[in-house]
């Protein structure tokens, strides 16, 4: 907040239990209270959702200016007023005879479940019957029973007979997440949370529910009967999943993690997190993970093998062979710099690229020359007058960038345009509408996001760049991956060297040679995914890939086929295609398992600590430090701790950026008769490497649709819930239709869903396909 | 404390007993010798005769087992309701208490196919480290259903660490006459309320898993 702001919020002086305090105006006295350290026992409160005084648990006496209210008030639906005297229950007999008798209250209809209850042990309820309850029940009678429990989606489990109706998952639902699927039902004594029954409760968000439940109604079925909080160490951590950069807490009991919580940073993810986030964390433990060093043998299969002897493999197989680097978007900021010097120092090559994904020279240049240097983050939004999506899909790509803007639409009706063909349920919840690039009107305090599919079709990053500096929007630029703008400043890219140096100049050559201790450093700017793959198979310039974790399916179908004639060393989690075909595979240490940094959206860093304190994995750049030793060009990057040192100690680049050059727009092409234009993204819950092996969570996953325009539907005579066939040159898909908000010349699919691969299928994500009945 | 002759109360008392000891501690002289006599001597043999007549408190232990008081605090035993179906639940309230973290406990889920107890959850895993294990009771105490009791037996030394974890094979109580081998279903037409009311004293036919 600005000094400016600060000085124009009134502030109002209370007495609390005959303390006073100064708040600003506004501030609910429960609230008050906090500030001086005054526990008042509270269920529905929460201070991110709108007051509710449902579970009337606060109660507490109130005079104003001498004149008491007759009967003890709800201290979380009040605010504070000048002159107001409060009397919690520690100083009103009053106060707390009206607590005990609520919680008596609460408690008649309650079960005695708690030895059963996954709550139990950090349970609200159970804390604050203890502490403001009476330790006996007068009531005798039978208590209100339900059915037990009700899987209200394959993820959250509903047990009505715990529940205190404090409504948090209803106005969770309504004013965070937008997604009204659970709300209350019946009246009275009989009232209990329900779904709507034609829609199923098939929110991306809806872990939070279980999260700030204050009793054991809501539960996740991941976490059912596996542990108690005194057997959980729990540790600070960060998300993995994407570039929003939640604030996380890993639960770990002996040695397994169990459960992942958001956690809570005000300024990013605030308290809140993605379900994918919170339950996708079955990969660290598959039996898919490589347990040890393998080389291929003379048989042709994998042999397991120790460390020394698979890194003497690695060394022989590089020598005399010039070799590329594939690192993929998933890592941290330590690895990324190791990857990054590995290739320079020890392989002496800029063949390196982290883009596993569709990528273009206009986006390297666009990231190099500008992205890197961003700052727009969570505040902007907060501020904007007005949000334009470029390629981006906020709830499907970046949950919780989805959900601050989500918080403006409702708090400040901000509008919301996109550039995508389709409005997307999730936009849909936005009240977004389609706006050209080249039409759309943006103020200074507009923001613009740009995802990373605009490298997709030609110009698309150079409007978007146009129009910011146009109209003076702030502009940012949103990976769906969280490692990639941690891998674009440690210059895991072939124009780029760390801190934003650029390659083609020579300053920045000679400030990094000195830094590294080498002589030179190579001068030509690298190739990038693409042209790695093409010179490892057609023209054979380079011998020998080092493999990250990249999902070859990611880049192109025929991708994997492009490193079968070459020396290929895999680092990687868990097996996989790469893997399949790797002469050499290194184990590496999952997210859990090391320390390490990722860099959000914003360029914000988000440090996390090893969670497993006894894993014996290693980090990708303590693999790459021990070949580059064996190499005879050391890269001396021995721990995380010292990688961390001397990022720090390089400091960012003050030169000039690297340029860029406009790229025109291409004309739309026109489609006619069966022909349509695909547009595609992933869906959050979908076939992800990071999501294998969770059920529950994949139970929630939107269903595979391909979307169409009415009249579309007309012309094809197709209505809701009829098949059509997608195909292109190498392949089709067929999906059931769903009639929406779309253009007329296009069709949506998801890209990587259950029936939906459009890249092993069709082996494109955008573009001309045809569409017909099937 | 009160001053006397340059010497605290407590001083004096601690100098008169270094003095005691001393003279305790120092041998007989000869004179002292001469006059403690053949009569003496046999006074001090006299309680060593007299006990010959006592009965005798130790048995010929392992020949000779004593049972122990009816509350001895022995091994544990993971109890069963009488159709058979365990009445441990899994919920980890005796870790909790244990005040030596001798207990581990994982509880799981039941289903209609496979139910180890009455209601939602059991123990799946149920370990008791007797090389932690000090016998206090508090877990017992803090079970909820009564499945976790103590029982009389004390021969618990083991001659290597690892057979001193006692999985919940090891702890559960025998089969009775009738009770039939969890996992099979709840008696018919009855809740885990009934149950833990302690209304089901038997099997019923129907609760028999077929195979």
């Amino acid at each position: 907040m600005t000094p400016e702001a600060l000085t124009e919020v009134e502030m109002i002086t209370v007495v609390i239990d005959g303390f006073e305090v100064t708040v600003p105006k506004g501030t609910l006295v429960i609230r008050a209270a906090e500030k001086l350290g005054i526990q008042i026992p509270r269920f529905c409160d929460h201070p991110l959702l709108s007051p509710a005084g449902a579970c009337r648990q606060c109660l507490v006496d109130i005079e104003i200016n001498g004149r008491a209210f007759p009967k003890p008030q709800a201290s979380c639906t009040i605010p504070v007023e000048n002159g107001m005297i409060v009397k919690t229950q520690l100083t009103s007999p009053v106060a707390e005879k009206a607590q005990k008798g609520i919680m008596e209250l609460l408690l008649i209809n309650h079960p005695l479940d708690c030895p059963v209850c996954d709550k139990g042990g950090e349970c609200p309820l159970q804390n604050q019957a203890m502490s403001n309850g009476q330790g006996v029940s007068r009531y005798e009678g039978v208590k209100r029973t339900y059915e037990k429990p009700v899987a209200i989606s394959s993820q959250v489990l509903l047990d009505r007979e715990r529940c205190v109706l404090c409504a948090r998952c209803t106005r969770f639902s309504e004013e965070i997440a937008g997604d009204p699927f659970i709300t209350l039902n019946e009246r009275g004594a009989l009232q209990q949370v329900g779904i709507y029954e034609k829609d199923p409760f098939q929110s991306y968000y809806s872990g939070n529910t279980v999260q700030i439940c204050p009793v054991g109604a809501l539960t996740g079925a991941s976490y059912r009967f596996r542990a108690r909080p005194f057997d959980l160490i729990s540790v600070d951590s960060a998300c993995e999943h994407c570039a929003s950069g939640c604030a996380m807490r890993t639960d770990i009991r002996r040695g397994k993690t169990l459960r992942r919580l958001a956690g809570d940073d005000a300024l990013v993810n605030q308290e809140w997190n993605c379900d994918k986030g919170r339950w996708a964390f079955k990969y660290l433990t598959s039996r898919e993970r490589v347990a040890a060093p393998m080389v291929r043998g003379e048989d042709g299969e994998l042999h397991e093998t120790s460390w020394p002897e698979a890194i003497a493999a690695v060394v022989a197989g590089l020598a005399g062979k010039r070799a590329g680097v594939l690192v993929g978007g998933r890592v941290t900021r330590e690895d990324a710099y190791g990857y990054s010097k590995f290739a320079r120092v020890a392989l002496k090559t800029n063949d390196i690229d982290f883009r596993a994904r569709a990528h273009s020279v206009e986006e390297a240049e666009f990231l190099s020359s500008t992205a890197i240097s961003l700052h727009t983050n969570y505040l902007d939004i907060d501020k904007a007058d007005q949000v334009y999506l470029v390629d981006f899909e906020p709830e499907e790509e970046s949950p919780i960038v989805f959900l601050r803007i989500y918080k403006q639409v409702r708090k400040r009706g901000i509008s919301v345009s996109t550039n995508a063909p389709i409005i997307s349920s999730g936009n849909h919840k936005l009240k977004a509408v389609r706006a050209d690039i080249s039409s759309v009107q943006l103020t200074e305090k507009s923001v613009i996001l740009v995802g990373e599919r605009a490298a997709e079709t030609a110009g698309t990053l150079s409007a978007a760049k146009a129009l910011a500096e146009k109209s003076g929007a702030k502009l940012a630029w949103i990976s769906r991956r969280a490692g990639e703008r941690a891998a674009l400043e440690m210059g895991v890219i072939g124009n780029l060297l760390p801190g934003g140096r650029p390659v083609s100049d020579a300053a920045a050559r000679v400030d990094m040679a000195t830094a590294w201790g080498v002589k030179d450093l190579p001068t030509t700017a690298g190739r990038d995914t693409t042209g790695i793959l093409k010179a490892l198979s057609t023209d054979k310039s380079l011998g020998a890939v080092i493999v990250g974790g990249v999902d070859p399916m990611d880049i192109s179908s025929d991708a994997l086929t492009s490193l079968l004639d070459s020396f290929v060393v895999s680092l990687e989690i868990s097996h996989s295609a790469v893997t399949a075909i790797a002469d050499v595979v290194l184990p590496v240490a999952a997210v859990v398992e090391k320390r390490g940094t990722f860099v959000d959206w914003t360029g914000k860093p988000r440090s996390f600590d090893k969670a497993i304190a006894d894993a014996l994995t290693r980090s990708d750049v303590r693999i790459l430090s021990m070949i580059a030793d064996a190499m005879g060009a050391p890269i001396n990057l021995p721990t995380v701790s010292a990688t961390q040192r001397e990022i720090e100690s390089l400091g960012v680049w003050d030169g000039a950026r690297a340029s860029f050059t406009l790229v025109a727009s291409s004309a739309t092409p026109t489609v006619s008769g069966s022909e349509a234009m695909l547009y595609s993204y992933r869906q959050l819950l979908d076939l992800g490497a990071l999501q294998m092996g969770e059920e529950n969570l994949a139970g929630t996953a939107r269903a595979s649709v391909a979307r169409i325009s009415a009249a579309r539907a007309t012309a094809l005579g197709v209505v809701d819930g009829d098949s059509v066939k997608i195909s292109s040159q190498t392949g089709s898909v067929t999906l059931p239709v769903l009639i929406s908000e779309i253009a007329d010349e296009f069709i949506w699919a998801p890209r990587n869903s259950v029936d939906s691969q459009l890249i092993p299928t069709l082996g494109i994500t955008h573009g001309s396909v045809t569409v017909v009945k099937a | 404390m009160s001053e006397m002759n340059g010497k605290s109360e407590i001083e004096k008392k601690i100098s008169h007993g270094i003095e005691a000891a001393a003279a305790a501690n120092k041998p007989l002289t000869a004179e002292e010798q001469a006059t403690a006599g053949f009569f003496k001597q046999l006074l001090g043999f006299w309680v060593t005769f007299r006990t010959m007549f006592k009965k005798v408190n130790t048995v010929n232990y392992p020949e000779v087992k004593e049972p122990t008081a009816d509350r001895f605090h022995g091994r544990h035993q993971l109890n069963r309701y009488d159709d058979g179906l365990e009445k441990c639940i899994g919920c980890e309230l005796c870790a909790w208490a244990c005040p030596a973290d001798a207990i581990l406990v994982e509880a799981g889920d039941n289903t209609e196919d496979e139910r180890f107890s009455p209601g939602e959850r059991y123990g799946k895993v149920y370990q008791i480290n007797y090389l932690r294990c000090v016998f206090c009771g508090l877990c017992i105490e803090a079970c909820p259903t009564r499945a976790l009791t103590m029982t009389n037996e004390y021969e618990l030394a083991d001659d290597k660490r690892d057979k001193l974890i006692f999985e919940k094979e090891d702890l559960l109580a025998p089969l009775r006459l009738g009770m039939i081998p969890a996992p099979h279903p709840m008696y018919p037409g009855t809740t885990d309320t009934d149950y833990y009311r302690g209304a089901i004293k038997g099997p019923h036919p129907d609760q028999e898993v077929k195979k």
